[in-house]
């Protein structure tokens, strides 16, 4: 009974519990209840995964309606990957909500605040699983609203500004894609991704089909972050809650990225991209991205927006492996995706719980407290490792295979730019290591009373930590569903 | 036969260290116990890698393959006779540094010292397991382990100072491996298909000969931690460390580390007979070369005690990858075997240098002067460490130098030649001074040693243990010359 409703289950799981939720009082209830559900998606999202890794596709048929009429929810190794992540970063942040949450954000806003995250998750996980472009808008809509929301509760004044300007550019970016769908659906009769892709081969020299096709692009660079478009990641990112910063940075961007996948290889296709200056366009931003925004890292004086100036370069690596268009760079686009979210995801929560003590992600606010926070220290140095690509690590599985395909394609100067972003990586991860180890505590805090953070918020960052590990040493999970995903989008290669 | 089978021995080498050091950590506030701790588990590291010796030199070849991490890239070791000698230099020496470092710790007061020997025990681990490697992955993989278990070490102090170094340290460590010897590495594979260590070398055939000049070049410059001018700025800022890790880490695991790499990819990624084919290490050479003389010029400029042991390392490390480069069987010998000589010597002459300044409070040279009077078995210990580097009959030092002369002479590089000889001249300028004019110079005005006495015993025994090897390895190098003769002649295949 379930294996057969798995795949809409994952969706419509967190969407009924988003309002149940908003009702309950506030107090524990709404995050324990929040809590069971993320884990129960975790653990559906698995069998998803078990059931398509090895070359099946699940086709389920909305409300019995057949495609194209209805809506088809499609699975193949790439969606349920991406939905393996989303739940499961989801599954390992809703335990730490608790305590970070009840230091950030104000009592009587908490039933609404897990409210809003459910819709989140639900709009991610939706983005991922359907097989239908118009759909696939709603679901985009439902996670940047509520994402909105999010990132507007915010401890600072700043905090509304940062999601007001994230408002503005998603929305953009959101009526792009929707004009790129209109324009298809106007030329093709149809919204089924696999109906377009069937139809669309034939209309490949039609301008309108080049217009739709940048609509769309143009739309999902801005929700990824692709430079230049990424002017509302870092603030988004700084001014967020904690818990919010941790799980938008390590879904959000993924998500985007694997539209961008899906669309280009199977709807679009990529024999479509390369008669375009499409593939060209993106190694170029990605390389000036991965450069500029590495730099900007390295000036920052505040550990979320050096982080965040770090994830729109990562998102230059994963956009690089999309523009060389080959099985490798694909492998490690996804890899990068998966390994990506462990890492930012492990950074971004020790941060948390550094805020969580001394109430500010400031450098200056940070001084000194890797003494008297061990644990968090420890693992800000493990997630630092794998975000530089230390062998040994998760991060250095995806630089391996994203090297791997820049000499392959014999791109040398990407393969510069790729290990220059290593070492500007090094700079600014220890830069936060220096601050954290080094420097004498600051004077407004009392080092007393600094302890070590919680075990609430330590056990789940330190699973993250352990993954970014295990993840760089057993490498099945990653690069096999990757390979299988790959066999589906660049057909033929093999 | 054997009690306990070979791979569990490898395994026991990498992991007992491991486990020493988390028990380290929980022994935190019983200083007796966590020494005691260190101390077991050193021997029994010296007793693994001695019986492991013995196996290798019986002619068997120990594996261990773990799991596999990318399709066609495995974790795993196998003990091939280079890896044997560079484990037992490190495993028997990190026996009697360990007995050094408690006497030196606790007579220097040092803090945080459950840190400092939890770190040195992961290092060593990571040092074995890099010796045991079977490919260039799991070689990697362990150097950069060593270079991040290390940090610590290095910026132990926790001053401005020991940050500054560990920036150095790090940037330049990090920056060589990922900047230079990744790529390489990435190259290799998509090149060749396999980072396997082969005798012989994989890349023959599979590379085009013009560029094994780049890759090579990649591949030395890569690995920073051989110290090639201009990547060596690292070790002088390592000296920031306290003594027995500069004894020990950066006289002999990280940088022979470096080097015995240089060594393996040598012998082992392109094979002697393709490097002299492709004339791929023709201009390397100069590099290596320059390296020796002007390291040794700028050693005799420090005053510093330990600077001036940095740079003479740094230009003895250049004789091993001057070895590696010309690559005939000769100079290859005497490259592996120098691995050894050089490491008894130099933690000898580092030991020295801590006792003095444990005992005496000094680490500057031109303050020693009359020195040796107050501290006759350190600065004995010292002359023979000295002698030892010069390669002077009767210490060990003068096997290897014999064999990478020998090396210049066959590929007939009168120029190598030439510039061996210099530097072996200038190594008597700037190490015999300071033991001469510890015993025989008049001590500078008002100072008088009455009051400064020897080091603690557990330092004097230490040091007098390695100056003795010094000794007993010119009259019997056989356990290292056996395995650097194996080592040199994998170089093509094992044929002639």
């Amino acid at each position: 009974m379930i294996e057969s409703h798995l795949s809409l289950l994952i969706v419509v799981l967190p969407l009924l519990t988003a309002p149940i939720v908003a009702i309950l009082p506030n107090g524990r209830a709404p995050w324990l209840i929040s809590t069971l559900v993320s884990w129960s998606v975790f653990t559906l999202a698995c069998m998803q995964l078990a059931n398509v890794s090895t070359g099946n596709i699940i086709s389920y048929e909305l409300g019995g309606w057949a495609p194209p009429w209805g809506i088809e929810y499609r699975i193949d190794a790439a969606n349920a990957l991406v939905a393996l992540i989303v739940s499961g970063i989801a599954a390992v942040i809703f335990p730490y909500a608790l305590k970070s949450v009840e230091k950030e954000i104000p009592e009587q806003q908490h039933s609404l605040f897990y409210a809003a995250f459910m819709l989140c998750l639900t709009g991610l996980l939706g983005i991922t699983q359907t097989g239908d472009i118009f759909n696939l808008f709603v679901f985009l809509e439902i996670s940047s609203l509520s994402s909105y929301a999010l990132i507007s509760l915010g401890q600072q004044r700043q905090a509304l500004t940062a999601s007001y300007q994230y408002l503005i550019m998603g929305s953009i970016g959101a009526t792009f894609f929707l004009i790129g769908v209109g324009l298809l659906y106007a030329m093709t009769g149809t919204l089924n991704m696999m109906d377009l892709a069937q139809r669309l081969p034939e209309l490949y020299e039609h301008r309108t089909i080049h217009t739709a096709f940048a609509f769309i692009m143009v739309g999902f660079a801005l929700k990824l972050a692709l430079f230049p478009l990424h002017l509302w990641l870092p603030n988004a990112y700084t001014y967020a809650p904690s818990v919010v910063t941790a799980f938008l940075s390590a879904t959000a961007t993924k998500v985007a990225v694997y539209v961008m996948l899906r669309v280009i290889f199977s709807v679009f296709g990529f024999s479509f991209i390369e008669n375009t200056p499409t593939d060209e366009l993106f190694l170029i931003l990605c390389v000036v991205g991965i450069l500029m925004m590495s730099f900007y890292a390295v000036y920052q004086q505040d550990s979320k927006r050096l982080l965040s100036y770090s994830s729109v370069a990562q998102v230059g690596y994963m956009m690089l492996g999309i523009g060389f268009g080959s099985v490798l760079g694909l492998t490690a686009t996804l890899v990068h995706l998966f390994n990506h979210a462990l890492m930012k995801g492990a950074l971004f929560m020790a941060i948390g719980a550094l805020v969580y003590r001394v109430g500010s992600s400031r450098l200056e606010h940070l001084s000194g407290l890797g003494k008297h926070m061990p644990w968090t220290f420890a693992a800000i140095v493990i997630g630092g490792l794998s975000l530089i690509g230390v062998p040994g690590t998760a991060g250095f599985i995806s630089k391996w295979y994203l090297v791997l395909a820049a000499i392959e394609k014999q791109y040398w100067l990407i393969v510069v730019v790729i290990l220059l972003g290593s070492l500007l990586a090094v700079i600014y991860v220890w830069k936060l290591i220096e601050t954290l180890y080094f420097k004498s505590e600051n004077d407004s805090i009392q080092p007393e009373t600094i302890k070590e953070a919680p075990l609430m918020l330590l056990i789940p960052t330190w699973v993250l930590v352990f993954a970014n590990v295990y993840f760089g040493f057993n490498t099945e999970l990653t690069v096999g569903t990757a390979e299988q995903a790959i066999k589906l989008l660049l057909p033929g290669v093999n | 036969m054997n009690v306990i089978a070979s791979e569990q021995l490898i395994a026991l080498a990498i992991l007992l260290p491991l486990i020493a050091s988390v028990l380290i950590v929980f022994a935190d506030k019983q200083p007796n116990l966590r020494e005691a701790i260190t101390l077991i588990t050193a021997s029994l590291i010296a007793f693994i890698v001695i019986t492991l010796a013995m196996r290798v030199q019986a002619g068997e070849v120990p594996a261990l393959e773990l799991f596999e991490v990318i399709p066609g890239i495995t974790i795993s070791f196998s003990i091939e006779p280079l890896g044997m000698l560079f484990a037992l230099v490190a495993g028997t020496l990190w026996l009697i540094t360990s007995i050094y470092s408690i006497g030196y710790m606790r007579g220097h007061h040092e803090k945080n010292q459950t840190r400092f020997y939890a770190a040195f025990a992961i290092a060593i681990s990571a040092t074995l397991a890099a010796a045991f490697s079977g490919n260039m992955f799991t070689l990697f993989l362990c150097y950069e382990i060593l270079t991040i278990s290390t940090y610590p070490l290095v910026t132990h102090s926790g001053t401005a100072e020991a940050k500054r170094s560990g920036r150095v340290y790090l940037g330049i460590l990090l920056g060589t491996s990922i900047g230079f010897q990744l790529l390489a590495i990435l190259i290799t594979w998509s090149v060749a298909g396999t980072l396997d260590f082969k005798p012989g070398g994989i890349l023959e055939g599979k590379l085009d000969p013009a560029y094994a000049g780049i890759l090579y070049a990649l591949f030395i410059f890569g690995v920073g931690k051989a110290a090639v001018m201009p990547f060596h700025k690292w070790l002088p800022a390592a000296m920031v460390a306290p003594t027995p890790v500069s004894a020990l880490l950066h006289a002999v695991a990280v940088v022979k580390a470096g080097v015995f790499t240089v060594l393996k990819v040598t012998i082992y990624i392109f094979g002697s007979d393709f490097i002299l084919s492709s004339g791929a290490s023709d201009w390397l050479i100069w590099f290596a070369a320059a390296t020796i003389l002007l390291a040794s010029l700028i050693a005799m400029t420090k005053d510093n005690l330990k600077a001036r042991l940095a740079y003479s390392t740094i230009s003895q490390l250049s004789y091993i990858v001057l070895g590696a480069l010309i690559a005939t069987k000769m100079s290859l010998l005497g490259a592996s075997m120098h691995i050894a000589m050089h490491a008894f010597a130099k933690i000898t002459l580092f030991f020295a240098a801590g006792a003095i300044l444990v005992a005496a409070h000094k680490s500057d040279i031109s303050q020693m002067r009359g020195l040796g009077r107050a501290m006759p078995i350190t600065f004995m210990a010292f002359t023979i460490g000295s002698l030892s580097i010069i390669g002077l009959p009767p210490f060990g030092g003068m096997w290897s130098k014999w064999y990478l002369a020998l090396g210049t002479v066959h590929a007939e590089q009168w120029i190598l030649l030439a510039v061996l000889m210099i530097s072996t001249l200038l190594n008597i300028a700037y190490l015999l001074p300071v033991a001469v004019n510890a015993f025989f110079a008049k001590p500078a005005e008002g100072e008088t040693y009455t009051e400064i006495k020897e080091a603690p015993l557990t330092m004097l025994l230490a040091l007098s243990l390695t100056a003795l090897a010094c000794i007993v390895l010119f009259f019997y190098p056989d356990p290292f010359y056996n395995l650097a003769v194996s080592a040199a002649s994998a170089t093509n295949g094992g044929g002639n």
